[in-house]
């Protein structure tokens, strides 16, 4: 959900958020970040002080804690280049979520000085570089979930323009696509009845479409749903959207 | 393990009733959807519209309330202003034994459900039938509403005929034609033998004291023809301001709730039967309920009362879905009712904080609401309040370690090296909670923290 205007990227240079998910578990997703950026042209910058957004905390309604990590990641994250974050779900606690924690807090302009400049990592390619079709090869049918982050943003769209304009990629439609997976933050883990059956109906409407790789714009309900699938004992194949900009890249002979 | 209320109430929840849930809520969710595309070019503007004329309203209550008292009175209403329930209970048993009345037919209004009136009556004497036929079962069932539109939604045809036939309405049959048939008989003696007749209102416009009530069952007019008494329980944020604004409201409504252009029956009510006119009840009183309200509009969470009690936001809530209304506690359930009852329990809020809690935050509800609440936004500033009063949170690691842990940045790098343990440790050792909730139903992958930094370390050298 967008609730701030954003300024258009200018130069050549940018920062990555990582996530604190790419940080522990998709290390892989944050180098592909780093490739794809690079092969537009972009100088990459990693303020190695980061750690997380601070959603955890917020979701759970601990705002006086969500404010701490938030603070940090301000003080990190200075100056005036655009903040690059390959999460819809991140990207939109520093530019939506944040602002509701700050808004009786004097700091508030600083925070809306970096939601200003923080983008979702395809909206950022799409919108912010004007960049819509992308180049090499993906030979695969992908299921793409569109994560909850999404709603009221550009992010979705603009990964799936990116993914449809790659020769060889087949996007296949499902069931349900709008519905969340279930994966929620804390609410996987406080509500993990409900957070499952969430999951495993939008496992049973993926698997019916029969794809090859599940794509998404958050490894949070990669996380979620591949979690479920393997426990079940039939993993599914998936990956960052950034991975397979990343790996068409590399089949096209480009990286 | 502890587990939230919700939570354990999903996982007794019995798969016929999820179904009857799930299949109810998605085909009017998908009718809905088709329905607004097909017939407006831009139905998100007509939301954003909606929401900002019920925004002025409730923002400007003190001026419109009185306004529609006096245009009330003005076409032969009486008004009267309950600040409780217990109030509002006490106006409407006041009128009746005013009146030596002992039977009241009722339209549905979420309202009494809100203030328990019928339990209250009938401990004074008073029947008191529901009309609308969902409620009627819910009734005889001795049974809850679990939706603020469908109240039978966890109910299926099979479950409606045997209550119909222990309650003496015929021998088992789970025809719907059978039974509404049924239904109809036994109440249509009931109105011609009903005292008073009992509506809410969907809105009350106040430049010229009008109420809009809707049904599709025509119960309400029922009521209003075959009583020479009319009770309209109405929560004061259910004015507009203008005539005009009916237009829309009404085109979203139906829409909203039940994928109808319009439903079967829309009264537009402006006093009791004036002198000429053949039918209609002789007195007609507007009673106006607070009941809490005035806290949630002096609240952070004030948008919520421009709610039009749609259900669409619970038709499209994948928790809901799950866990059925029941699962809420409360009169109102899902998205809008995990926000709206805290805020009416008052006092007793820290009783219903859980409900906020009880979504993944998809934001699906703020996609579909008709007047445009932000309803996570709300969500979780009551997650917010919760915590600062005290509310407490089962399954989840507190916050206040984890954020200083994520603010010092050489302490999250050791804790990046560290997490290497979870791949080596029996999970069965470690000792949080929260771990095993995940683990319980899905795998938790390898980890690989600072990987990502030794690479872009390697990478500059
Ligand atoms: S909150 Fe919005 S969607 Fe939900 S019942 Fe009220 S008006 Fe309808």
């Amino acid at each position: 959900m967008m609730t701030i205007e954003r300024k258009p990227p200018l130069g050549k240079k940018v920062q990555l958020m990582a996530t604190c998910l790419c940080d522990a578990f998709y290390d892989d997703a944050a180098v592909a970040t780093v490739q794809v950026l690079e092969h537009l042209g972009l100088t990459v910058e990693f303020p190695q002080a980061q750690t997380c957004c601070g959603q955890p905390a917020f979701n759970a309604g601990d705002w006086a804690a969500s404010r701490r990590v938030a603070r940090h990641m301000v003080r990190t994250f200075k100056g005036e280049l655009p903040v690059i974050v390959p999460s819809s779900s991140c990207a939109a606690m520093v530019f939506h979520g944040s602002l509701l924690a700050f808004e009786h807090e004097p700091d508030l302009p600083a925070v809306e000085q970096l939601a200003r400049r923080t983008w979702e990592l395809a909206d950022f390619i799409v919108h912010g570089l004007g960049v819509t079709t992308w180049p090499g090869r993906f030979d695969a049918a992908i299921a793409f979930h569109r994560s909850c982050h999404t709603r009221g943003s550009n992010s979705a769209e603009a990964a799936a323009t990116l993914m449809r304009s790659i020769p060889g990629v087949n996007l296949v439609e499902f069931g349900e696509a709008e519905q969340c997976c279930g994966f929620g933050g804390t609410f996987s883990v406080s509500f993990p009845h409900i957070s499952e059956a969430m999951g495993r109906l939008k496992l049973q409407h993926l698997r019916a479409a029969q794809p090859q790789v599940l794509v998404g714009v958050d490894t949070s309900c990669l996380m979620h749903l591949s979690g479920l699938a393997e426990k079940e004992g039939q993993p599914v194949k998936h990956l960052h959207v950034v991975q397979v900009l990343r790996d068409a890249l590399k089949n096209g002979g480009l990286l | 393990m502890k587990f939230q209320p919700i939570d354990q109430f999903a996982t007794t929840l019995a798969p016929e009733k999820r179904q009857s849930v799930y299949g109810g809520t998605k085909a009017t969710h998908e009718k809905r959807t088709k329905l607004l595309a097909a017939q407006f070019a831009e139905p998100d503007h007509l939301r954003r519209l909606a929401g900002e004329i019920k925004q002025h309203a409730i923002e400007n209550l003190d001026t419109l309330l009185p306004l529609a008292e006096e245009r009330l009175k003005a076409g032969g209403a009486q008004v009267h202003w309950a600040v409780d329930a217990e109030a509002a209970r006490r106006q409407v048993l006041a009128i009746l034994q005013r009146r030596g009345a002992t039977r009241l037919v009722k339209a549905k209004t979420m309202v009494s459900e809100e203030i328990e009136l019928a339990p209250f009556l009938e401990s004074h004497g008073i029947e008191c039938l529901e009309t609308d036929l969902g409620e009627f079962i819910i009734q005889i069932d001795h049974d809850h509403p679990s939706h603020i539109v469908r109240p039978i939604i966890h109910k299926n045809r099979r479950e409606i005929a045997v209550s119909f036939e222990k309650n003496g309405l015929g021998a088992y049959n789970d025809e719907p034609e059978v039974i509404t048939r049924r239904a109809r008989e036994f109440m249509r003696k009931k109105y011609l033998a009903a005292d008073v007749g009992m509506t809410g209102a969907n809105f009350v416009v106040a430049e010229s004291g009008r109420l809009v009530v809707v049904t599709n069952e025509g119960n309400s007019r029922f009521s209003l023809a075959a009583t020479k008494c009319h009770i309209a329980l109405v929560g004061i944020e259910k004015i507009v301001p203008r005539d005009r604004d009916l237009a829309l409201f009404l085109n979203l409504l139906a829409r909203s709730a039940t994928a109808q252009q319009l439903t079967v029956y829309t009264e537009f009510i402006q006093g009791p039967k004036a002198a000429g006119q053949p039918d209609g009840p002789e007195e007609m009183h507007v009673i106006f309920v607070d009941n809490g309200r005035t806290e949630v509009l002096a609240s952070e969470c004030r948008e919520i009362l421009r709610c039009i009690r749609c259900g669409a936001c619970m038709n499209v809530c994948p928790v809901y879905r799950q866990v059925s209304g029941h699962a809420y506690r409360s009169v109102y359930p899902g998205p809008v009712g995990a926000v709206l009852s805290p805020l009416l329990a008052g006092e007793h809020f820290l009783d219903k904080a859980d409900l906020p809690k009880a979504s993944s935050l998809c934001g699906a509800c703020n996609e579909v609401c008709p007047v445009n609440i932000p309803i996570s936004d709300l969500l979780l500033r009551l997650r917010d309040k919760g915590k600062r009063e005290g509310a407490p949170s089962p399954g989840l690691p507190p916050m206040g370690p984890w954020a200083l842990l994520a603010s010092q940045p050489l302490v999250w790098k050791a804790a990046l090296f560290c997490g290497r343990m979870l791949d080596h440790v029996p999970g069965a050792l470690i000792p949080v909670p929260a771990f095993h909730a995940w683990t319980g139903c899905r795998t938790l992958p390898k980890w690989r923290g600072g990987e990502f930094r030794k690479w872009l370390r390697v990478r500059k050298k």
